[in-house]
């Protein structure tokens, strides 16, 4: 039949034929998914019960334990590679990561044993050793909780400008005097953040962010091999002219500081950083229609970065580029502006 | 997916490279010509071009092997036709020791200064090769040539050893093996590509296999009694029997079969095969590891190019009793006559029937493709592996799952070493329980030994299992330098010292257990008394040091650490005491054993511990 010989339905005001298509076949039904296995495990002597599929990470926050973590992060896979997280599991050869272990039915964890606090302490000190841990709290925290002391390993190493060159499968010859470390220049090539990568543990954080768990950008990765594997751009090519967005979600997760708002990083630099001064508001951003939260950092009545909670369902901590940079319209404060 | 690509024209080289693997770009979408009338506003590529990322690694090594280095060119545009995340290429080809990825001359000399070269002049060889060309890593000959030193290059019995390579329109690559500094020179300079593969040393079944031509042997049997380019020599000695035995004996024979000979891996873990190789994990893919890394072992290589179509009749047996129809077999990059001859002997089994959709007429389907490595000895490690032939980096996975639920592209996998497929053959021929009767109750079969160092008659050596060390270094021609043994390591780099004391050991997995050491690839490397061995120790830290992966921290700063801790014993220049010292390293090694992710982390400590164990090398309050 010609369309046109029918009247508009709308412009005759009459009720439009019913739009529901038929199903071909039998109507699907949601799919039910069997109840999930309680599963039992004994946890340094205590027997405990969690739902099949949890890890072992769960299992232990569940009961109060509390594990230290730094390449997990609720809202990434999980990579398990910092190995700060490891238990002994009765049966296994090696320690195990309990952030991406899944709990087997009648495992023997044990989560405080000199093998594991050794394992846990060794990890540290050989990041302390390596990378400079002076904006990254936790693992500050972590080197108290675990008696670290990284300079059993020597001084530190100078700060090397060519790790971006450096060729896989070989090193410069070292006489041991000093502690070989990642310190490097700091990458500034843009108005919005700093990359300061001799502060980088490589957790893997910030390239799962920029790539399938958040933004799908895929601007960095992990590039080179070993002790000189890097986060990178191809070539190390500067950020303006790679696929970055500057959404800040791989400063969102990053958890040294490496990645650095560069209102902090020059707050900081010239001293002005005080977080004891500083008010946490959250509020949704007043861009799009998406509504995602955000958390505005807020000292001596400027706000300082913006970051966003994990635990609100509408992004999961992640922005754009809009509600992570795109508040300076807030503040601008001087009489004689225009746009008072 | 929406990619951000340069704005780069590649040159018709670059193009030619990354064509000659992917082919003639379909579409304007993937940098071919733009058919205004065909494509319209449509975009074609996407998933189809995604879906080939596992050919990454082959168009990075036509680009290195073409341009002498990866170009940003040539790497923008394979990333147009992969659909493909440029910062993601550049992280893959960066993690390759093969690949350059800064302007380099396109001659490359790699000389060998590990421990089996070390023992046969390896370091006068790059001291002399030093005074002609310069330091390594710089530019040589009028910025023709380059020249690196290289962790074993797998040809430790004609040590010490060369590798050169050329890049260009027709690239080629050689050995040198015993390596003369005038000869490899002389050949870095030639005109002609030929000069690196018209090398004398190309093979010389005498001086890798002793034993070739004896009677008695199995697994050498054929090693300088075939041509190993032909498949007609290999037929005529009994060649593909073994498949056609297979065939009729039926696929659940062939599997209780390896699960009755008690035939465990050689490549390392010494997992038995039988269970590997168990229907209920409903397999897809077979890989052979041939990525053989480990210092001091060579004698996958030395099987491989004496005698390649047993590799690709037991790859074959191997996909047919466990279902798999696609077998992989990944080849170390620097191997480049194993890799000819295994590319001919595909081509010819091919040809013959012997691969292909319907072997031998029976409806089997099975067929092989070979995948080069590019450098890097952690693509040894099973799951590493697969990373690397689907186009990632190769960075091991964590376990679980194993390969047998989580492997290649996400499917059960088998994956098993040259030796231990090899010893199917004969599992086939004789039935599992005659196997059995070979060697120990622990230890069934035979082994291939790589026996380098200071020995009389370096080479491959089979000998059933149960032979003590003694026997096989007398086999070998007993120790040879000043003739006193100093130290044996067995196992290679990850594996463990053991003294002159303990010759009377059977080289077998329980017999190496009880003494403390690990029987590892086979590795048998032998020092004497004027040895070093804080050198050896030295080498082998730097070796891991450089080999970690870089994924996880206990390893990739362990690794770092290790070396630096003896860096300062060897010096005499400790921290504190050297009794303190040591603790550290106790503590470094633990942590590494214990956390690390992969095997290489957990036994990158083991050489080093073993040896302070049975020597003080590093007296206190020296
Ligand atoms: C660091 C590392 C390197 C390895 N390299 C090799 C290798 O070069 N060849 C090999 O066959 N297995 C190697 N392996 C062992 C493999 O992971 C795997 O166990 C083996 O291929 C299984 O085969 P099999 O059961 O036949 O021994 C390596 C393991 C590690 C941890
Ligand atoms: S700002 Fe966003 S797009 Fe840019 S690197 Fe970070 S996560 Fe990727
Ligand atoms: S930059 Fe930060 S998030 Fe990224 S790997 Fe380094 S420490 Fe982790
Ligand atoms: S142990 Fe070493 S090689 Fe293995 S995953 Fe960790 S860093 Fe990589
Ligand atoms: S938190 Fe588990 S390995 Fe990093
Ligand atoms: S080839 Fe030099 S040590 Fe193996």
């Amino acid at each position: 039949m010609d369309q046109r010989d029918q009247k508009d339905p709308w412009l005759s005001h009459q009720p439009r034929p019913p739009v529901i298509p038929t199903p071909r076949g039998p109507v699907p039904v949601p799919p039910t998914f069997p109840p999930r296995r309680q599963l039992s495990l004994t946890v340094n002597g205590r027997k405990v019960s969690v739902a099949e599929g949890t890890t072992l990470l769960e299992a232990l926050r569940g009961i109060g334990i509390d594990t230290p973590t730094l390449c997990y992060l609720e809202t990434l896979t999980p990579v398990n590679v910092c190995r700060i997280c490891v238990v002994e599991v009765e049966g296994s050869r090696t320690l195990v990561p309990a952030c991406s272990r899944k709990v087997e039915e009648g495992m023997v964890v044990k989560t405080d044993t000199e093998r594991v606090r050794l394992s846990r302490r060794l990890v540290v000190e050989f990041l302390a050793s390596s990378v400079d841990v002076s904006t990254s709290p936790q693992i500050q925290a972590y080197m108290n909780r675990y008696g670290a002391r990284p300079q059993r390993f020597g001084p530190a190493s100078p700060p090397a400008g060519h790790r971006d060159a450096a060729r896989a499968g070989y090193h410069e010859a070292t006489d041991g005097s000093r502690a070989a470390t990642v310190g490097q220049p700091v990458k500034k090539d843009n108005e919005l953040y700093y990359r300061d990568y001799g502060k980088c543990i490589l957790c893997y954080k910030c390239v799962e962010a920029c790539g399938t768990d958040a933004q799908n950008t895929f601007a960095i990765a992990v590039a080179g091999h070993g002790f000189e594997a890097r986060i990178s751009t191809e070539h190390a090519i500067p950020l303006p002219e790679s696929a970055c967005v500057y959404c800040g979600n791989c400063i969102g997760v990053c958890p040294t500081g490496a990645l650095m708002f560069a209102s902090e990083y020059e707050m900081r630099q010239s001293g002005t950083w005080d977080e004891s001064r500083q008010t946490q508001t959250d509020t949704i951003c007043p861009y799009c229609g998406v509504g995602c939260t955000t958390t505005l950092h807020v000292q001596d009545g400027k706000i300082v970065k913006v970051t966003s909670p994990l635990d609100k369902d509408v992004t999961r901590g992640h922005l754009c580029v809009k509600g992570r940079f795109g508040w300076q319209f807030v503040q601008i404060r001087d009489p004689g502006s225009e746009r008072r | 997916m929406d990619i951000h690509l340069a704005k780069i024209e590649p040159a018709l080289e670059e193009r030619e490279a990354v064509n000659s693997v992917l082919g003639a770009p379909e579409s304007g979408w993937s940098g071919g010509e733009r058919r205004i009338d065909l494509e319209g506003h449509c975009a074609f590529g996407g998933h189809r071009s995604q879906a080939q990322r596992h050919l990454l690694l082959p168009v990075l090594h036509a680009i290195q092997s073409r341009l002498g280095w990866i170009t940003p060119g040539a790497l923008n545009y394979t990333c147009q036709r992969l659909d493909l995340p440029p910062a993601e290429a550049y992280a893959v080809a960066s993690f390759y020791g093969l690949f350059s990825l800064t302007p380099r001359p396109r001659r490359v000399l790699h000389i060998c200064d590990d421990i089996a070269c070390m023992t046969r002049g390896a370091e006068e060889l790059c001291g002399r090769v030093e005074q002609r060309l310069g330091p390594p890593s710089t530019d040589t000959l009028d910025g023709k040539a380059t020249w690196y030193r290289s962790p074993c290059l797998g040809l430790c019995e004609r040590a010490p050893a060369a590798l050169i390579s050329f890049a260009g329109e027709r690239p080629c690559e050689g050995v040198f093996a015993p390596a003369d500094p005038n000869r490899i020179i002389a050949a870095l300079q030639a005109e002609g590509r030929d000069a690196a593969r018209e090398s004398p040393d190309r093979f010389d079944v005498k001086a890798s296999v002793p034993q070739a031509g004896q009677p008695g042997l199995t697994l050498l049997k054929r090693a300088g009694r075939i041509d190993a380019e032909s498949i007609d020599d290999y037929r005529a000695q009994g060649g593909f029997e073994t498949l056609r035995r297979a065939f009729s004996l039926g696929r659940s024979w062939v599997v209780r079969e390896v699960s009755a000979s008690g035939l465990v891996g050689r490549g390392g873990a010494a997992f038995p095969t039988g269970k590997k190789w168990d229907p209920a994990n409903r397999p897809v893919y077979l890989v052979c590891n041939a990525d053989e890394s480990e210092p001091g072992t060579f004698k996958d290589r030395v099987v491989m190019e004496a005698d390649p179509f047993s590799v690709i009749e037991a790859m074959t047996i191997a996909g047919y009793a466990t279902g798999c129809e696609r077998g992989y077999l990944y080849l170390r990059g620097e191997y480049p006559l194993a890799g000819e001859r295994l590319a001919h002997a595909v081509t010819m089994a091919r040809q013959r029937g012997f691969l292909g959709d319907d072997i031998l007429g029976q409806g089997v389907r099975f067929d092989v493709e070979i995948r080069r490595g590019a450098g890097a000895y952690i693509c040894g490690e099973e799951t590493a592996l697969f990373n690397s032939i689907e186009g990632y980096r190769g960075e091991p996975r964590n376990k679980p799952p194993f390969p047998t639920q989580f492997g290649l592209f996400g499917k059960p996998t088998v994956v098993n070493n040259v030796e231990t497929l090899i010893n199917v053959l004969l599992i086939v021929e004789k039935g599992g329980e005659r196997f059995a009767t070979m060697g120990t109750s622990g230890s069934t079969g035979p082994k291939l030994f790589s026996v380098s160092g200071h020995v009389a008659r370096p080479g491959v050596y089979e000998v059933p299992f149960g032979a003590t060390l003694r026997q096989l270094i007398e086999l070998a021609g007993g120790v040879s330098g000043s003739g006193r043994l100093q130290a044996v390591l067995l196992g290679g780099a990850a594996g463990t010292f053991v003294s002159p004391g303990e010759l009377d050991t059977p080289l077998t997995f329980e017999g190496t257990r009880a003494i403390g050491a690990v029987l590892g690839s086979g590795a048998v490397v032998l020092f004497d008394d004027t040895v070093d061995l804080r050198k050896v120790l030295l080498r082998i830290a730097a070796f891991f040091r450089d080999e970690s992966c870089g994924q996880c921290v206990p390893c990739r700063v362990g690794t770092v650490r290790q070396e630096e801790l003896l860096q300062r014993l060897a010096r005499g220049r400790p921290i504190g005491s050297t009794e303190e010292e040591l603790n550290l390293l106790k503590e470094i090694a633990q942590a590494m054993r214990d956390a690390s992710i992969c095997g290489l982390g957990q036994t990158a400590s083991s050489a080093v511990e073993s040896a302070l164990r049975r020597w003080r090398l590093f007296p206190p309050g020296a």
